[in-house]
């Protein structure tokens, strides 16, 4: 019998390195998820990169139009960049109250969230109307059509996780702290805070560096 | 057989999760990222803005301090650490930051070539 065992941990341990990892069988359900998640989130980092590369391609032909320092207003993205910093912070609040159960500050960080998420994106908008008003829409030079794609996809994306914000709530009030809804809520959070992670991106290299160049 | 040492089953993390920590911990770490993340977002806005530095250093500086920030971003708020069970998601983001890098620096170095390469604008008109 202990033969058979120590054969069995020199198999599980070729190199002796004295750590036998036991098979446990499938991963559970939330790591499956989540990891599937996060593989999206990559795909969907690697699909800004192509918006990234076509702006640094495209910065510089401006068509005789207007250059990044010239529409570019510092106030404005630092306001934004604020707002979501913070709502990540609320975000992941709201994701530890999940995680213990606690309606009250699940509810109030996932508003404060939605909140922030709405500032920003009305800012954004604004924006964006602002230079469409002055005539520098997205056909008015390649510069401009590779700016509005790439800050309008994150806008986008913004919006689609500020409904998703809004679901999540929804379901938590219907349904309660499920184990599925448990795994969403994680996804939600993951999401969010991966949206940040290309938004910095965003403003160091369309707003500072446009703005400086 | 009693000197191996037996890893506790099901030991791998689901990215965003952390290993067990009470809720006071995980609000200091989010606390801590929130603070790191603003101080960076100032030293940027900062830094794109000021006369006091070697004007060429600022790009560069600027990308620097975005990289950190998002460093910070993926420890505190995504927590991808290092750890031994978070060798999935981290094997997952390498593999992203390489497609990220190929694509991004493939462009920009294919097209600034392809731009010095080409003969003025005029040049190909009359060429026609």
């Amino acid at each position: 019998m202990t033969m058979t065992a120590t054969a069995g941990h020199a198999h599980a341990d070729p190199h002796h390195i004295g750590i036998v990892i036991e098979h446990p069988g499938p991963a559970s359900k939330r790591i499956v998820t989540a990891y599937g998640f996060w593989v999206f989130l990559l795909s969907d980092i690697v699909m800004f990169s192509c918006f990234f590369a076509a702006y640094a391609v495209l910065s510089g032909q401006t068509a005789d139009g207007p250059k990044g320092s010239e529409i570019f207003e510092q106030r404005n993205v630092a306001i934004e960049t604020v707002c979501l910093l913070l709502s990540s912070f609320t975000c992941g609040m709201a994701s530890i109250a999940a995680d213990v159960r606690n309606r009250f500050w699940f509810y109030l960080g996932m508003s404060v969230t939605c909140v922030l998420g709405l500032i920003f994106l009305v800012i954004e908008f604004r924006e964006f109307a602002d230079l469409v008003t002055r005539g520098y829409g997205p056909s008015r030079s390649a510069f401009l059509t590779a700016f509005f794609s790439l800050v309008g996809c994150h806008g986008l994306h913004v919006s689609a996780g500020v409904l998703w914000l809004l679901t999540m709530m929804a379901q938590v009030f219907a349904k309660g702290f499920r184990a599925d809804i448990l795994r969403r809520m994680m996804c939600f959070a993951l999401f969010w805070h991966a949206l940040d992670i290309i938004w910095v991106a965003v403003f160091s290299v369309v707003y500072l560096l446009g703005s400086g160049a | 057989m009693s000197d191996q040492t037996h890893m506790p089953a099901g030991h791998d993390l689901a990215p965003g999760d952390e290993e067990q920590h009470s809720v006071g911990t995980r609000i200091l770490g989010y606390v801590v990222g929130l603070v790191l993340a603003l101080l960076l977002t100032a030293t940027s806005f900062f830094i794109a803005g000021t006369d006091l530095v070697w004007q060429p250093s600022i790009p560069v500086a600027l990308i620097v301090l975005a990289i950190a920030q998002m460093g910070v971003h993926l420890v505190f708020f995504l927590h991808i650490t290092t750890g031994p069970d978070n060798t999935n998601n981290v094997l997952a983001l390498a593999f992203g930051l390489l497609v990220v890098f190929l694509v991004v620096g493939g462009t920009v170095w294919i097209m600034a070539h392809l731009n010095a390469n080409m003969p003025p604008m005029d040049h190909i008109m009359r060429m026609q």
